[in-house]
């Protein structure tokens, strides 16, 4: 990837991320995830035509639990992080920009 | 050519109790705002799922009555966005390997069959409720929003069709034959208004057969009839948009209940970039053939199944969709055609009283306390003559009030038919006297009068009297005039 490609790509990314980057930053990440990808790049390399696709590496499957009730934790718990509460919900900025 | 080309996505709410990863109550109607809610279902750091069996099995059910393959393996996937109803920055969903694949739904338009393929089911949850407090209570007019997330988690399964539909019929018939499927398995209450099932509709115009059009997204459509004309609407905008050789854009647009038309949802010009990946905290799941037969076994029979077997009793389509209609009324109707053969007439009573009294106080048949044999034993009553027709109709209502057993209700009201001739030439002298009126009408030839007359009578016998037998008397008795 072109060094300009991949820094746009980078800020597409921090952006959906919600991340917000310095120039600084923005070369050093640059820079490390290069490497990263390089990386991925090379293991791109070996042949994988007849190995599936592996999500988890532990030999688990179907944990899973009963479908009964059980006790929440306490209002008081709920909001204690909470910034600000109202009529017992959490309340928010507004969520589009005005316009 | 303008041809419409209609694919839904469908979101139900499974009717577990709990949450699909957390041991959470899905009750959200009876409790103030975050109530149900924990540290894994408000997206708290360091907490980890656990998958609902039930949710799992609920899943493969709705999969198996669409006929689609289950899939052997399947797993989990973060699909990620921000939004303040989803706490943890991401929805637990399924990306690749959804649960169930290539399905059908096979419905009934003009007569005629029609397959809409199912493209998946997946298994994903759902998000929070936002309360937008402002000079309006939409989220452009917010000052400020309050959420809630005593909806966050409860499972939800999204049903994908293929774009086999091509009217706003077809689509709505298609919607409301899922519905009663899923309720049907007792997976879904199905409940539009209450938002327990939501349907988007991917929708295009297509000019030249094998060219897809261009397609738009409708989003908040809370009703069949809603959706019906959401898309009426939105076929009429996209051929307006071809006919002046204009593009449609590819969007996604708002139903606007109050100004019914579909309106643009700005600011969303990027391309949504969800970044899936599996859900590291959720091992796969393996969907073995015991599984699968054993969720076979527990699906009862379906709408289609219901239909075949009521139509070769000689129903009719409106009659046999009016039997259908709830999973317990045709069970009722099974029941009742046990004790008493006679397809048609039960049809009658239960579509005329039973219907009628369950729209006058607004329930549906599940709430009603009504066994087939009490029922049947009304109707037996006026078979046999004991009461008549109008007093058999009260008796089963107050049956229905009360539970109390038909024939006492008879005997304490003294409801039985009046066969005493004499009783009931008392009444009629009692009659002819107070009616002077219609009587001399009578006697001049207008014969009609005689409906008014034995109407009279029967007030007068509370309607316990046969009408055959108090229009024969009372004839009788103005001939003798």
């Amino acid at each position: 990837m072109e060094k300009q490609d991949f820094k746009n790509q980078l800020k597409k990314t921090a952006h959906l991320a919600r991340l917000y980057l310095t120039p600084e930053e923005e070369e050093l990440f640059s820079r490390q995830l290069q490497s990263i990808l390089d990386y991925f790049n090379k293991l791109q390399e070996l042949d994988t035509t007849n190995v599936e696709s592996m999500a988890h590496v532990l030999p688990l499957s179907n944990v899973w639990r009963e479908d009964e009730v059980r006790k929440s934790i306490s209002k008081e718990e709920i909001f204690m992080n909470a910034p600000e509460v109202e009529e017992d919900g959490f309340k928010i900025p507004r969520i589009l920009k005005r316009e | 050519m303008f041809k419409p080309v209609i694919g839904l996505e469908v979101h139900a709410q499974l009717s577990t109790k709990t949450k699909l990863f957390c041991s959470c109550s899905t009750d959200q109607e009876n409790v103030p705002p975050n109530t149900n809610v924990c540290p894994v279902c408000m997206g708290f750091p360091g907490v980890l799922p656990v998958i609902n069996k039930k949710a799992v099995e609920f899943a493969i059910k709705a999969g198996l009555a669409l006929n689609c393959e289950i899939s052997n393996y399947s797993k989990f996937d973060r699909k990620n966005y921000f939004y303040p109803d989803l706490p943890k920055g991401y929805q637990i969903s399924q990306y690749d390997l959804p649960l169930c694949r290539n399905g059908y739904l096979e419905i009934f338009v003009d007569g005629e069959v029609k397959k809409i393929r199912i493209k998946r089911i997946h298994l994903e949850e759902d998000a929070g409720k936002l309360l937008h407090v402002g000079a309006g209570d939409r989220l452009s007019e917010a000052d400020y929003s309050l959420v809630d997330f005593n909806r966050a988690g409860i499972p939800l399964i999204e049903i994908v069709t293929e774009p086999d539909i091509n009217s706003p019929k077809e689509a709505r018939i298609f919607l409301q034959e899922l519905r009663l499927i899923l309720r049907y398995l007792e997976i879904s209450s199905g409940d539009m208004e209450k938002g327990s099932l939501r349907c988007d509709a991917n929708i295009s115009i297509q000019t030249q057969e094998g060219v897809l059009g261009t397609r738009t997204e409708i989003k908040n459509v809370n009703s069949f009839y809603s959706l019906e004309k959401a898309l009426e609407y939105e076929i009429e905008r996209q051929i307006e948009l071809l006919k002046k050789g204009e593009q449609v854009i590819q969007e996604t647009r708002h139903w606007d209940e109050k100004n019914q038309k579909t309106v643009s949802l700005r600011g969303k010009e990027e391309a949504e970039d969800y970044r899936y990946f599996p859900e590291p905290d959720l091992p796969p799941l393996i969907v073995t053939e015991e599984i699968k037969e054993k969720l076979k076994r527990e699906i009862p029979a379906l709408p289609k199944e219901l239909r075949e077997k009521y139509f070769s009793l000689g129903l009719s389509q409106t009659e046999v969709e009016i039997i259908i209609s709830e999973k317990k009324l045709a069970e009722f109707f099974d029941k009742s055609l046990e004790l008493y053969n006679n397809p048609k007439n039960l049809l009658n009573w239960i579509s005329v009283e039973i219907l009628s009294y369950m729209n006058d106080n607004n329930i549906s048949f599940k709430d009603l306390n009504i066994l087939p044999e009490n029922f049947i034993k009304i109707i037996q009553m006026v078979d046999k003559n004991e009461i008549t027709r109008p007093v058999a109709k009260d008796v089963l209502r107050k049956y229905l009030t009360t539970g109390k057993d038909p024939e006492e209700i008879v005997e304490e009201n003294g409801l039985k038919i009046v066969s005493d001739t004499s009783y009931l030439q008392e009444i009629i002298q009692k009659v002819i006297l107070n009616n002077e009126k219609a009587v001399s009408d009578w006697k001049k030839g207008k014969k009609q009068v005689l409906n008014f007359l034995v109407g009279q009578v029967m007030k007068e016998t509370k309607g316990r009297a046969s009408l055959d037998v108090v229009k024969n008397l009372l004839e009788e008795e103005l001939n003798k005039l």
